[in-house]
């Protein structure tokens, strides 16, 4: 899987180069985050959790049987919730409470 | 290129799991001045970056730390070291209870007690788990963080740590850091082997493929004793997303079936590589694809278990909800993946005393880089961070490091030049990893060949791998993180070496899959329940076998 990072909606806060494990995201001349190294993602979504405008989002590819699905997160105190919008473009939200432990 | 030169009293390579506790424990026992260094940030790095499920190791009510020892012992078929299960096993509560006050949500009752997930976990919502940590960690008084830095390679002189050189992969600059006791904390080694997916996803796998190996091979070019190399980790994954299995198995207990709808794991056993053994089998044997039953679950368990993946492995979840289809409508298809060398799983890393110092003086190891300890996961990790610092606080009151020799210095130096000077090589630091990922597809036992190989295949594998690491020399590196990748195929490369060897030494199957020799088929009690570690002498590996450390005693190195 990879990210994917929307440049008009980037504010260059740079949160998501700070977090990103494998430092795969950098900026570009005008202060805006760009993944530079796309095949190298880990898909572990701190990038995605990290951006204060829902510009980072991220994908399955297509060799692992992704579909073109994309899915963001917007915070919302304890709420995290997860935003997937479907090529068809259903939307499908998924709301966690961080201060809930899981079941499994 | 700049040139930074730091002194410290100790300094902490990788800022992940064991690191970060290292950090809060020294800062808690002693004023001493300490650095981390990381690769990356310390907010989201290594293994716990996308979060975790559960916490795997902690002794529930009515257990004692001598079963967990029992139980690991008998999933890793005796090579372990009790020493180092022991020591970890009884602070495993402690460490919880210290997360728990860090901020982390754990699962408990009415009463206050944790909710158990079976004999050994406990449940909680891990998706923050790296932030806490690092959080607490950039509070502390006595303690600096390098974010970004990416130790290459340390400065040993007669056996003895002085320091260690590192890359600013954003700042171009190369350190020198002088300390007078090191702690190695970088975790184990991914992309070794050619992965489940090796085009647009290759980076899709369990392990972080950001964690190299570059503590396994800075000990070894030291001269440090490693043990246990040949018991690789393979883990049995969700197919496509590599998504951790356990939460279906022990979660909502689901069965390993075949295409068949047979249950095989009854078959084979459930020991952890008996679980990817019996997978492996039933494909070959024509009753592929494996996958774990989860029809049939309820529509509240499906509820869970998609808030349950998104905190760990979203991928899951995703391919869930693209599919249109929940788990309990369709089987989870479940795959082996390439295998890993990780000390948390299995046993692979350095061979350090009951304190955790490593053969070399003034170094010490915790984590997924330490070896003989099976099973320790996050809270093993966090219990050897522990032992290992207070182990480190205690010998720098009596010892201090010599400065590095300019030698030395000048050799790292003109080595950075070699590879961002000019460019004259014919092959790109991917193709060379590519290459080396092949090889040990194909020689030593990775997924083309159903994990299996034999002395001959080995053989090859030694020769090409030697062969790539001489290439390796001409690379040319564009900007510090490129180096850094230079750096980090040279790591896996001489871990591989070292794989290669200790398969290659161990004349038995012991663990099916993780460790299967065709030319020895068989386990053979008599002559194997030993050890099998290894150094690096004028050049070539060394193998030494030994005797296994029995069980409430100390282990100390008498070298
Ligand atoms: C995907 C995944 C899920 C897991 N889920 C669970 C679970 O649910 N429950 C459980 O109990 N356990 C789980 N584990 C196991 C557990 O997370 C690990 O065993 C443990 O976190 C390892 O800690 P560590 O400190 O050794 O490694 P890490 O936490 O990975 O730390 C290593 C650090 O070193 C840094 N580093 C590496 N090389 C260098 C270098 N050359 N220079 C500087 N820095 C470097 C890395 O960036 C990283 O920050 C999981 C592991 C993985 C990979
Ligand atoms: S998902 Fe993780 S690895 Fe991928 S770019 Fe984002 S932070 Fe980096
Ligand atoms: S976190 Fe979002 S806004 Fe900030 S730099 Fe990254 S993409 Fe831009």
């Amino acid at each position: 899987m990879s990210i994917t990072i929307d440049k008009s909606k980037c504010i260059g806060c740079g949160k998501c180069r700070t977090v990103c494990p494998g430092s795969l995201i950098k900026k570009d001349e005008n202060g805006k985050a760009f993944i530079k190294y796309p095949k190298d993602c880990w898909g572990c979504t701190s990038c995605v959790k990290e951006c204060p405008v829902h510009a980072v989002r991220f994908y399955l590819g297509a060799d692992i049987g992704g579909m073109g699905s994309l899915v963001h997160t917007e915070s919302m105190g304890d709420i995290l919730r997860w935003v997937i919008e479907k090529s068809d473009g259903e939307i499908s939200k998924i709301d966690i409470n961080r201060k809930e432990s899981n079941k499994y | 290129m700049k040139i930074e030169k730091i002194k410290t009293q100790i300094l902490i390579i990788g800022g992940g799991t064991a690191g970060c506790y290292a950090a809060l424990t020294i800062a808690e026992n002693s004023d001493a001045k300490t650095l981390i260094c990381e690769k990356a940030h310390i907010k989201r790095s290594g293994c716990l970056a996308a979060g975790v499920n559960a916490l795997n190791a902690y002794i529930v009510e009515g257990r004692t730390p001598q079963d967990y020892v029992e139980y690991v012992k008998k999933d890793a078929d005796g090579i372990v070291r009790e020493d180092l299960l022991l020591t970890m096993s009884e602070r495993l509560n402690k460490v919880t209870e210290r997360l728990e006050q860090l901020g982390l949500v754990i699962l408990k009752d009415e009463k206050g007690k944790y909710v158990t997930r079976g004999n050994r976990n406990l449940k909680i919502n891990g998706e923050n788990i790296k932030p806490i940590l690092a959080q607490a960690v950039e509070n502390l008084p006595n303690v600096s963080i390098l974010n970004r830095v990416n130790i290459i390679d340390y400065a040993v002189e007669n056996n003895r740590i002085n320091g260690a050189f590192g890359i600013g992969i954003e700042n171009n600059t190369f350190y020198i850091i002088e300390a007078d006791a090191v702690i190695i904390a970088t975790g184990g080694a991914a992309g070794l082997y050619k992965p489940n997916n090796p085009g647009f996803s290759r980076h899709k796998m369990w392990y972080p493929p950001f964690n190299t190996g570059a503590g396994y091979a800075m000990g070894i070019r030291a001269g440090a004793e490693m043990t246990t190399f040949e018991m690789r980790f393979i883990a049995l994954r969700c197919k496509d997303t590599i998504a951790p299995t356990g939460t279906l198995a022990q979660g909502v207990g689901a069965k390993q079936i075949n295409s068949l709808g047979d249950v095989y794991e009854t078959k084979y056993g459930i020991t952890t590589s008996e679980r990817v053994y019996g997978t492996v089998n039933e494909n070959l044997e024509g009753r592929g694809p494996c996958y774990l039953k989860t029809e049939g679950i309820t529509h509240e368990q499906d509820e869970s278990l998609i808030k349950a993946y998104l905190n760990m492995a979203p991928s899951q979840t995703l391919k869930w909800i693209e599919s249109g289809k929940n788990p309990s409508q369709q089987n989870v298809e479940i795959e082996g993946t390439e295998p890993y060398i990780v000390g948390g799983h299995t046993a692979s890393g350095y061979w350090v005393d009951t304190n955790r110092a490593t053969t070399i003086k003034g170094l010490f190891a915790a984590g997924d880089v330490a070896g003989g300890c099976p099973q320790k996961y996050v809270t093993g990790a966090l219990a050897e961070g522990e032992i290992a610092a207070l182990s480190a606080v205690d010998f720098i009151k009596n010892h201090k490091a010599q400065s590095i020799d300019k030698e030395k210095i000048d050799k790292q130096k003109s080595e950075i030049k070699k590879f961002i000077g000019e460019n004259n090589s014919n092959f790109t630091i991917e193709q060379l990893e590519e290459a080396m990922q092949t090889v040990m597809d194909s020689y030593a036992g990775g997924i083309k060949t159903n994990y299996r190989f034999n002395e001959k295949q080995l053989d090859i594998a030694d020769y090409k791998i030697k062969q790539i690491y001489q290439l390796t020399d001409r690379l040319h590196a564009d900007d510090f993180q490129e180096l850094m990748y230079i750096y980090e195929l040279r790591e896996r490369l001489t871990v591989c070496q070292s794989v290669i060897a200790h398969l290659k030494a161990r004349h038995e199957t012991r663990w099916h899959s993780f460790a299967e020799n065709l030319d020895y088929p068989e386990k053979d009690n008599k002559n194997w329940k030993k050890y099998v570690n290894s150094r690096l002498e004028n050049g070539e590996i060394k193998i030494i076998l030994r005797e296994l450390v029995k069980g409430g005693t100390q282990f100390e190195h008498n070298n």
